[in-house]
């Protein structure tokens, strides 16, 4: 046999499918991936490593893919050798830009969906950036070895969502490998070759840019016009920066490099960049020799929607902090951070994420693989905060939240799409409307489930909304949102004072509506966590100067220990010994000691206040505003 | 230092167990090993000879014992001749003090005039009576199986005969009011008695009532009912003219215990018997470079295996600490001041180098101490905030 194989940068493109695979965690992406790797031959079955795609520990363990990946995988259909690029898409909420960068390198999109399960809101959200992109979509069930699958029901509610017949539907399974050869035959039949211009000055797509510690920074591209060879210097449009390129090649599955990459094609460059920040997903590559005029379209920065301080809980880790921060950075464009000081925490930092979730990564990242101890305030999100005398504020942390009156705040709000078992339809609407949610349209996208439509402040949804919605729907309804637009809204900041002082690490913007539930609520906290002392200690919450809750911590009146004879004072000495070594995990809040636990307690989101005690206080409290 | 030096005498076998009692003490009669109660005064006098052996071989002369204190457990389940058959075993090793103390813990219900007879025939000064509470219930909580009317009869027999009697009280049982707990005060107080302790109860998790209070069958003992209690105590003992000298004692003038002291002044003395602990200042310009420093040694614990060490000629140490110097100012530091003769603030402050004023005038204006000729002493709110003050000295002066 001498057949034809395609070689990076003189393949055809005609030769060349795109695609990306759509699915929601769980519903099994990598290992269909990991089949398609095996069955095209470049990954021998005894190397499969499970789970190729995913590399980091963590996305492992939370079975989320943090960063995409692009492999080279070659494909034979009726005697031709076609070349596929499998590129990888992050399958989380925060990380909507990359997908959209991701999606934008393809020309298809497979949506994988779990036939035990059937599609969930972030899928079908990035089902409908996918169609918004105009790709080609093959929809696949999963999982049907599987007992509890129930393939024709799920078929059914993707054909009544893309419009295709629910035969259409190929029903896999990445276990045994079942279905995965007509999958690849149906990417080479349906999904369109790249139409770009392969004689045109040169534009590559940067869709993934990842931080190696070997080779430093390692771009992700697809080339949509002309080619790239590897001793051209290159340029970055977006960006403005110009390198050598130390490399350019493909992966398949390892890195390979080659003299060039040509239009179409999926590949990788090094070059030389010391961050992701100077290799910025969205931005355009071209040669610096032949610049191209024009750069892709949809290049942005994405902004922080979730804003938090971190302090180490031991103030000496401060500078290994910001070590990590700067490592993590290396590989996180999104991720910002300055350094704050907090009365009560000490020194830390400010962080700005794209959302909650790459607020947990970083911070367990930083925990995990830094060995650090951290104490996260409230996430905050960025208010736009009008004083009386018309100067106008950008808040992102509660203590710039400006004194006096204010005239207007505006806040960001979220379009949020919610999919759940119609059960649960009473469940979602009372949770939405407790986080001042707007109802828009609900959809039945099968006999028994919905999609329904909100428009929720984006301050509600980062506080503990996801938990509270897993919770009341059974772990059932998924949850996907997308930035849209700001709203004014009636927001105030509601400090807590112990013994007098305001605490900084406390103080949240709440809407004038919960200020007195977390009033309440965070008083009740912190009197359990503080230990008595040798004084009263008033906890209080207050609006400006207008006390809305209070509870008071009663003076420690004994502490000794009633007997102290002979055999009793070795374990005495240990024992206040024990006690002096706690003293030093004590923060003084002016005279009043408060232990680290406290603090990482009385932050930690989730609690409801649902005993009954705290329900009188807040209408009491509520009253009291008359 | 070195000028007291006392002998403490533990008695392990109770007749039945208390449901708050962590002591080391035992209800069998026999625990083999010889250490049975009728043969536990033998081995008791075996354990004084090895240990003066062993004193003499490390050079630890230690002169006549000044207090000895029997223990338990409850001492009097041996009988008054065993009790002062140990006495006179302590005058033959070591010799004993003129006008020391000889005190011996009993249950009210173990004792009666004869055996108190006895014992101060046999130069025994002093009993201090398990009482308790005065109240039925109180005393029914505590597993105590004494009635007021032997704790009457007990201090009316040890006055008779001679003795200083002094009598042990309990507060803080769950279920005791604050009224029951005036009543046992009176009850104390009214027996003309001039020494008193007053222990807040302390639950020990792995007793009987410890295990309870975790299961919720008990109420958990409240610290802010505790410190109504002591205040209470204190206002009443002081009323009839027993001063407070430790925190959870107090005594006419002159009737002090002695042997307590020696505890919270740091003194010498020799446990004998299982678990019991012992302290020895080492004799200066020993070649193990341990000259001047204190040591505490314990036994081990159960009788047993005590007993086992002893018959192989062992002195039963289970285990022992050296107190290095930053040790010893800890324990200089809380034990002083537990005192009503306080903590010598020019003694600390030449040890460590440290000016202690600041902290004592933080400590004075937070009316937890009171600062006289040299000496820090707590107030009444500061011995009941006492880890408070202590913690308080120790960041001032150790870092």
């Amino acid at each position: 046999m001498s057949q034809h194989h395609n070689q990076p940068g003189f393949t055809d493109q005609s030769l060349i499918r795109n695609f990306c695979i759509i699915a929601h965690i769980d519903h099994g992406k990598s290992t269909v991936a990991d089949r398609i790797l095996q069955l095209s031959g470049i990954v021998p079955e005894r190397e499969m490593r499970d789970r190729f795609l995913d590399r980091m520990d963590i996305e492992q363990e939370r079975g989320i893919t943090i960063k995409s990946q692009a492999v080279r995988v070659p494909w034979t259909f009726d005697g031709v050798e076609y070349t596929l690029g499998m590129i990888d898409t992050p399958g989380h909420v925060d990380f909507t830009y990359e997908v959209s960068r991701a999606l934008a390198a393809c020309e298809g999109a497979v949506l994988l969906v779990d036939a035990t399960q059937g599609i969930e809101a972030q899928t079908l959200s990035n089902l409908y950036m996918a169609i918004d992109h105009d790709l080609t979509i093959i929809p696949v069930l999963n999982k049907i070895d599987l007992p509890s699958a129930e393939p024709d029901k799920h078929a059914e509610e993707i054909a009544g969502l893309i419009g295709c017949d629910p035969a259409d539907v190929l029903r896999v399974s990445g276990k045994t490998g079942e279905g995965v050869r007509e999958l690849l035959d149906r990417i080479v039949v349906e999904v369109p070759a790249p139409t770009g211009d392969a004689q045109g000055d040169a534009r590559a797509l940067i869709f993934d840019s990842v931080y190696d510690s070997y080779r430093g920074i390692v771009t992700y591209i697809r080339m949509v016009d002309g080619e790239l060879r590897s001793r051209e210097k290159l340029h970055m449009m977006g960006v403005g920066t110009t390198y050598d390129p130390i490399e350019i090649g493909v992966i398949s599955p390892d890195m390979m490099p080659t003299r060039a990459l040509g239009a179409g094609e999926v590949g990788y460059v090094i070059t030389g960049a010391k961050d992701v920040s100077q290799s910025k997903v969205g931005d355009t590559i071209t040669s610096a020799a032949h610049p191209a005029t024009e750069p892709l379209p949809g290049y942005r920065d994405p902004q922080p929607m979730v804003y938090a301080g971190l302090f180490p809980i031991d103030n000496a880790q401060f500078p290994e902090l910001r070590e990590a921060l700067d490592k993590l950075k290396l590989n996180d464009a999104a991720l910002i951070y300055e350094p704050e000081t907090s009365v009560a925490l000490g020194f830390g930092f400010r962080c700005g994420f794209l959302g909650l979730l790459h607020m947990e990564i970083v911070s367990e990242r930083l925990r995990r693989e830094f060995g650090l101890d951290l104490i996260s305030t409230a996430p905050n999100v960025p208010y736009e905060v009008t004083a009386e005398d018309g100067t106008v504020h950008r808040v992102t942390n509660p203590s710039e939240f400006p004194d006096g009156k204010i005239k207007r705040i505006v806040e960001p709000m979220v379009a949020a799409d919610i999919i759940t078992p119609k059960e649960f339809i009473g469940a979602v609407m009372d949770l939405c409307q407790d986080h001042r949610g707007i109802m828009g349209t609900m959809e039945y996208i099968s006999t028994d489930r919905v999609e329904m439509h909100y428009r929720i402040p984006l301050a509600e949804i980062v506080f503990d909304f996801f938990d509270q919605l897993k919770s009341r729907t059974k772990g059932y309804a998924s949850l996907d949102y997308h930035e849209d637009g700001e709203q004014a809204a009636d927001l105030v900041k509601v400090d807590i004072l112990i013994q007098g002082d305001k605490v900084d690490a406390f103080s949240a913007i709440v809407h004038r509506d919960k200020a007195y539930s977390y009033g309440v609520m965070m008083t009740k906290k912190l009197r359990e966590l503080i230990p008595r002392q040798q004084f009263e200690i008033p906890i209080q919450a207050a609006i400006g100067s207008r006390i809305i809750a209070r509870e008071n911590i009663r003076a420690l009146r004994k502490d000794v220990l009633a007997k102290c004879y002979g055999g009793d004072i070795t374990r005495k000495r240990k024992l206040l010994e024990k006690q002096k070594a706690g003293k030093k995990r004590m923060k003084m809040l002016g005279h009043v000691e408060v232990p680290q636990e406290a603090f990482v307690a009385a932050l930690a989101t989730g609690d409801s206040a649902n005993d009954r005690d705290t329900k009188d206080k807040i209408r009491a409290a509520q009253k009291s505003e008359g | 230092m070195g000028a007291d030096f006392e002998v403490y005498v533990h008695v392990p076998f109770c007749l039945r167990r208390c449901g708050y009692c962590d002591f080391n003490t035992y209800t069998a009669s026999d625990l083999g090993a010889g250490a049975s109660r009728a043969n536990y005064a033998r081995m008791a006098a075996r354990e004084m000879e090895l240990v003066y052996d062993w004193q003499c071989a490390y050079g630890i002369a230690e002169p006549a014992a000044s207090t000895v204190f029997f223990g338990g457990g409850t001492p009097t389940v041996l009988s008054p001749d065993d009790l002062v058959f140990l006495v006179e075993r302590i005058r033959t090793l070591w010799g004993i003090a003129p006008g020391a103390e000889i005190t011996t813990e009993a249950n009210p219900d173990t004792v009666d005039e004869t055996a108190i007879d006895r014992l101060a025939a046999g130069g025994f000064t002093r009993i201090s009576f398990g009482m308790q509470s005065a109240v039925p219930h109180v005393l029914r909580t505590l597993d105590r199986t004494h009635t007021p009317a032997h704790v009457t009869r007990g201090v009316r027999a040890a006055q008779a005969a001679g003795l200083d009697a002094s009598v042990d009280l309990i507060y803080g049982a769950p279920g005791e009011s604050l009224d029951d707990w005036r009543t046992s005060v009176r009850s104390a107080l009214d027996l003309g008695v001039l020494h008193l302790s007053a222990y807040a109860l302390t639950v020990e998790p792995t007793t009987a009532m410890g295990r309870r209070i975790a299961a919720g069958t008990l109420p958990k003992p409240d610290d802010d009912d505790e410190a109504a209690k002591y205040e209470i105590v204190d206002a009443m003992a002081q009323a009839v003219g027993l001063e407070w000298y430790e925190i959870s004692n107090w005594a006419a003038p002159g009737h002090e215990s002695r042997h307590n002291l020696g505890y919270w002044r740091n003194v010498d003395w020799a446990g004998i018997g299982p678990g019991a602990h012992s302290h020895y200042r080492l004799p200066a310009g020993g070649d193990d470079g341990g000259g001047g420093r204190a040591v505490r040694a314990w036994d081990t614990l159960h009788p047993r295996r005590w007993g086992q060490q002893i018959n192989e000629g062992q002195v039963p140490f289970a285990d022992h600490e050296s107190i290095d110097p930053q040790a010893d100012l800890e324990e200089t530091i809380m034990l002083g001041l537990r005192l009503r003769e306080g903590l010598d603030l020019q003694a600390v402050q030449a040890r460590t180098g440290t000016d202690l004023a600041p902290v004592v005038h933080a400590l004075t204006g937070d009316g937890l101490v009171t600062c006289t000729q040299g000496r820090i002493t707590p107030t009444l709110r500061g011995r009941l905030l006492n880890d408070t003050v202590i913690q308080r000295v120790f960041s001032a002066v150790l870092h």
